[in-house]
């Protein structure tokens, strides 16, 4: 076995040649993406923070964009799988408007794509290193799913992608309901970033808020949450235990 | 130089269980509604039941992404031959089609775990059991999926199906009338439920029969 290894990696078949052409791991990530459904669309957030290991490289990475006229994505994960996806997405969008037949893709045609895509990249053992969050709405139908890097997909009234999975979706569970206002949706996403921030290690305190209606997509302007760190407990933590840390 | 291993896993397993359960005149297919990835819920309400023909319905549990794409397969092919025969596919027929679909890859498997239920061409019940690389068998109920463990000893005993190896060949479907065959589902999932953490929050139960198709749903354990 190891003679036909040599042969193979003096043809370049394996070994460090080719593998370098597949995601072994992720570089550049972006933390959590949380969104839920509301009365009249959806309602996303996402820090800004691109981290490279343990390193906060980037502090003002968009991690939620306009896809279209009627939907939104987000993604956490690998930055750089996040622009090629953006890339494709582009291009498909384009092709979308050239037949410039009235249609457009909504939401539910680009999170299939997006599937698709994802499935087909895991089938080639060279994933896209993202979860993707898709919503949308369009001729009043308001919708939100999922993609995972290896193609598992479903929709929901909210989602979350990594830690937010772990923290926010249970607030979610908890206080979500049908008709939520903007003010209460907003109101709530907060809380659930608020929960990350505090519990996260890699996310930061700059966050945009990104809302799709019937009318179109605005994202606001990166902001900061308030936070308390004044518990009696952080003062002289280690009292309890002393030669502790 | 040693080669590098993926240190990431091209499956998952989403849970959920699925039961089928043939009659004389009727067949019986359900599955939990639940979606999970390790000890996280992704989603409860997530329907693992596709209706492949009018007398074929498929219940998987497994890789999510994987039961999709099998499932996308499958009815682009039954598309096909409807085009090609004007006439839809018999459960039989889609259960050699599953069968073959599943063993064209068997060496980058569908991590999928199928019960096929629906209606022969005699309108007796029939329900066809997988494993993940396409070995099947017409059987008179079946179970698959992360519960079922938990459900096939139940349905054994509840059902008392002859065996398979008499000669002459008996009948496996069981003489239980509709309404019976659908209790005892709904029995074996509230059981489940209590002891199988991936199994819970809603039952969605497909029932076929010389009418047509209907569905019914029942609230399980969230927990």
């Amino acid at each position: 076995m190891s003679y036909m290894d040599s042969k193979m990696s003096q043809h370049g078949l394996i070994g460090s040649e080719s593998d370098s052409q597949r995601t072994l791991y992720p570089y550049v990530t972006g933390t959590s993406v949380v969104a839920l459904k509301y009365k009249d669309g959806i309602l996303m957030a996402a820090d800004m923070g691109g981290s490279y290991g343990s390193t906060l490289r980037y502090k003002t990475v968009e991690r939620m964009k306009p896809i279209g006229k009627h939907s939104l994505l987000g993604a956490s994960g690998e930055i750089s799988d996040f622009q090629e996806i953006l890339r494709y997405l582009d291009e498909l969008i384009l092709y979308d408007n050239m037949w410039d037949d009235g249609n457009s893709f909504g939401p539910k045609e680009v999170h299939n794509y997006l599937t698709r895509v994802m499935y087909n990249r895991r089938n080639k053992f060279n994933p896209l290193w993202n979860s993707l969050v898709l919503g949308g709405v369009k001729n009043g139908q308001k919708y939100l799913g999922m993609v995972s890097m290896i193609g598992v997909n479903f929709e929901d009234n909210h989602v979350a992608t990594g830690f937010g999975n772990h923290l926010a979706r249970p607030i979610l569970r908890d206080e979500w309901h049908e008709n939520l206002s903007f003010e209460d949706g907003v109101k709530l996403l907060e809380k659930c970033m608020r929960v990350l921030l505090y519990r996260d290690r890699s996310a930061v305190n700059k966050l945009q808020i990104a809302k799709i209606t019937e009318e179109g997509v605005t994202i606001s302007p990166p902001y900061s949450l308030k936070t308390f760190w004044g518990f009696s407990a952080f003062h002289n933590p280690t009292v309890g235990a002393e030669g502790s840390w | 130089m040693a080669k590098q291993h993926a240190n990431w896993s091209p499956y998952d397993n989403n849970g959920g269980s699925c039961v089928a359960i043939a009659g004389a005149d009727y067949c019986v297919i359900a599955a939990d509604t639940r979606m999970s990835s390790g000890y996280n819920i992704l989603t409860r309400d997530y329907s693992k039941t596709c209706k492949l023909a009018d007398k074929a319905v498929l219940a998987s549990s497994g890789f999510q992404a994987d039961v999709k794409a099998l499932q996308k397969q499958l009815a682009a092919r039954h598309l096909i031959y409807q085009h090609q025969h004007n006439k839809q596919m018999s459960c039989p027929a889609m259960a050699q089609l599953l069968s073959n679909t599943l063993y064209y890859k068997r060496f980058f498997p569908y991590y999928a775990f199928n019960v096929l239920g629906g209606l022969d061409n005699e309108g007796k019940g029939c329900v066809f059991t997988y494993d993940a690389v396409g070995s099947y068998e017409r059987v008179g109920y079946s179970s698959q999926g992360s519960g079922s463990t938990l459900i096939i000893p139940f349905l054994d005993n509840q059902l008392k199906s002859p065996s398979p190896l008499l000669l002459p060949a008996q009948d496996a479907v069981t003489p239980l009338s509709e309404s019976e065959a659908v209790d005892l589902v709904k029995t074996c999932f509230a059981s489940a439920t209590e002891r199988d953490i991936y199994t819970g929050d809603r039952l969605e139960i497909v029932i076929l029969n010389a009418d047509g198709i209907r569905r019914e749903f029942m609230e399980l354990r969230k927990d």
